[in-house]
């Protein structure tokens, strides 16, 4: 039921689009560089959601600042995954838009689709793994990001029980939870996970019920893979500690918040829609993380002891500088196979696709969509 | 399970709940008064807004629920004016009311996303919330919760033991013989808008002022929808309504704990399961032909005095 409000939303929101633009020219050209681009972006949730559309937007925001006029750029908020979405694409790529990005896992099939009507014109697609000559991939590498969280929280909790608010089983997810919990696992060997899928990447009640639910069985900081800051607000209420999601969520949660993975897509988006410019653009696989500044931290909250700070930001820089894998074996799988052996690291490949817990996390992983 | 937590979670279960009392009953009593409106969930996050904002400027929680819905009332005056004067579509203006809603919510709400509104204080009543479990589950709560549970009875009350009720309930029942009695026919239809306008509202702050204070595009996530379905699931009558709205939030906490206690239920099928109780008793109450389940006859039709 959910769907049909927000779709409806995004139906409106494109009829607007189209009447706003139909008389708009470009000129676009397939190899050399251009007068002016035209971008534009495709967005799962609100751009007020305070999270992960968000973010992006600051991106958009970043593109205009950088470029001035010499680039033009629309966008579409509130997208359905799904049919919806394709429509919203096409439409953008009727109007003479020159790059599209589409900012959500879900868009991954319908981007691709739309993709093939449209080959001049060019497409990135964020934490996806299918590509085409006009279809690139860009993503960020939050596990590492989860990684020093899992730290923090395997220091940190009193109870060794960390609650996990998930979103949907898709491999960025359960990457998420596996980084977290191995970090968390190697500072505190009696660590518990309790992880609740939620089918949603934004509804704040829910989010905020499933974050009692997992304090009123015994976690004492919660971490979570959804959009809205409803968890950090529940956090507070309650007395103990989280960590934001995709954006700095101090304002909901001045004494909760430890810290927060904030996506920093502002780089990435500046130099994309810049190769447009130049006629550079090709069809790459970006897969960022610390060293790029496409993964942050927010400052550290007061609660985090001066010990605890001062591992997490050594673990970070390791990381950054490629000293650390969060993947490092010997890990097991869930059901007790090997999975890495002892010294070696996981591969991309294995990352991007992954659908399994690693050993030592409880209950059964729902299946993938 | 130990206690604590069964108090815990049915505590949760009644928070998750109230939203779609309150909802669920404004859905309810324009719809006895024969009105379709599918624009609960507009109404709704209006409300939500519209409570956030007063609760942010330092207002009192009477003060913000008032507000909430009166910005309720007011919205559903719009519905009110298509329908009944300008007989318009109810089925296409609820569905445009909805759409209006959530786009007006946004935009007059983009200045109030990523600000905290201060918590409600909770009123514990005394001795009551001293039996054990379910004392602190069920009076240890926010206002607004006993308040939904005391407009249930009221409803109850004007519906089946006030006049009032019994001329609204004929409006809905067959409206031109209500004309014919010389009943106005278009006055109950507009206020009962009014009045279900502005228990959307409140069901709406309950959300920005409880459940989660803040404000966030969308965020009533579906829940008119709900509201909706509530109300034939209950088969117009309000203690149902109540009933069928703890259902609901039942099956939504339920789930999230079975799922913190690692029982291996998928979880496509949990989200789901709200939704398919819905349905079930649906197809239960039809098969059964249960007497009084039917809707209000003159139900989404218009009035038009003919001479």
């Amino acid at each position: 039921m959910k769907g049909f409000g927000l779709k409806a939303l995004g139906m409106a929101a494109a009829v607007l689009l189209a009447a706003c633009s139909d008389s708009e020219q470009t000129t676009s050209t397939d190899t050399g560089a251009a007068d002016k681009v035209k971008a534009g972006f495709i967005y799962v949730g609100p751009i007020s959601d305070g999270g992960w559309t968000y973010e992006h937007n600051v991106g958009r925001l970043a593109v205009e600042a950088a470029f001035g006029d010499r680039v033009e750029t629309t966008y579409v908020e509130s997208v359905a995954e799904g049919p919806d979405a394709e429509r919203v694409l096409s439409q953008m790529a009727n109007d003479g838009t020159d790059i599209i990005f589409t900012t959500s896992f879900g868009f991954m099939n319908p981007t691709i689709k739309v993709a093939e009507q449209f080959p001049n014109v060019k497409f990135e697609h964020a934490t996806g793994f299918k590509r085409a000559d006009n279809v690139a991939t860009y993503s960020s590498r939050f596990y590492e990001g989860r990684h020093v969280l899992g730290l923090i929280a395997g220091r940190m909790t009193k109870t060794n029980t960390i609650g996990y608010i998930a979103s949907f089983p898709i491999p960025e997810v359960v990457r998420g939870i596996n980084a977290a919990y191995l970090a968390a696992k190697s500072v505190n060997p009696d660590v518990q996970f309790k992880v609740i899928w939620v089918s949603t990447w934004f509804d704040p009640g829910k989010e905020a019920d499933a974050a009692k639910a997992l304090i009123d069985q015994g976690a004492d900081i919660l971490m979570q893979h959804t959009d809205s800051p409803a968890a950090m607000q529940i956090a507070e209420q309650r007395g103990i500690f989280a960590f934001g999601q995709a954006s700095d969520m101090k304002s909901f949660g001045p004494t909760a918040q430890l810290t927060s993975i904030i996506d920093d897509w502002a780089p990435y988006y500046v130099e994309r829609v810049g190769a447009v410019l130049d006629g550079t653009w090709t069809s790459t696989d970006v897969w960022g993380g610390f060293n790029t500044g496409m993964v942050r931290l927010a400052d550290y909250g007061d609660a985090v002891p001066e010990d605890v700070r001062a591992m997490a930001e050594e673990a970070r820089i390791a990381i950054s500088e490629g000293r650390l894998h969060p993947f490092t074996g010997p890990v097991n799988k869930q059901d007790g196979s090997v999975w890495l052996q002892a010294g070696e690291t996981a591969d991309d490949g294995t990352l991007l696709s992954m659908d399994f817990y690693v050993e030592g996390i409880e209950g059964s992983l729902p299946s993938g969509n | 399970m130990d206690l604590l937590l069964l108090t815990a979670i049915l505590h949760a279960i009644l928070v998750a709940s109230t939203p779609l009392v309150f909802a669920g009953l404004g859905a309810l009593i324009q719809e006895r008064a024969g009105v379709l409106n599918l624009g609960i969930e507009g109404l709704m996050i209006v409300g939500a807004l519209a409570g956030f904002a007063a609760a942010l400027s330092g207002q009192p929680l009477i003060i913000s629920v008032m507000a909430a819905a009166l910005s309720g009332a007011l919205l559903a005056s719009v519905f009110a004016f298509l329908v009944l004067r300008l007989e318009a579509n109810p089925v296409a203006t609820g569905l445009a009311l909805t759409l209006f809603g959530l786009g007006l919510a946004a935009l007059f709400g983009a200045q109030y996303v990523g600000r905290a509104a201060p918590q409600v204080a909770v009123w514990v009543i005394p001795i009551l919330s001293d039996i054990p479990v379910i004392g602190r589950a069920l009076f240890a709560h926010d206002p607004l919760v006993y308040l939904s549970v005391m407009m249930v009875a009221l409803l109850w009350w004007f519906l089946y033991r006030s006049r009032a009720g019994l001329i609204l309930r004929a409006v809905g029942e067959n409206h031109d013989a209500a004309h014919g009695l010389g009943f106005s026919v278009i006055g109950i239809r507009f206020l009962a808008i009014l009045a279900g306008g502005a228990l959307a509202g409140i069901g709406g702050a309950y959300l920005t002022l409880v459940q989660t204070p803040m404000f966030v595009e969308g965020m009533t996530a579906g829940r008119g929808w709900i509201a909706l379905a509530l109300v034939v699931f209950a088969a117009w009558r309000p203690v149902r309504v109540m009933l069928g709205a703890y259902l609901f939030g039942s099956v939504t906490i339920l789930q999230l704990h079975s799922q913190a206690f690692g029982i291996s239920i998928p979880a496509q099928w949990l989200s789901m399961l709200p939704y398919l109780v819905t349905i079930i008793a649906l197809v239960v109450i039809s098969a059964r032909g249960v007497q009084g389940t039917s809707a209000p006859a003159s139900l989404a039709k218009t009035f038009r005095i003919s001479r």
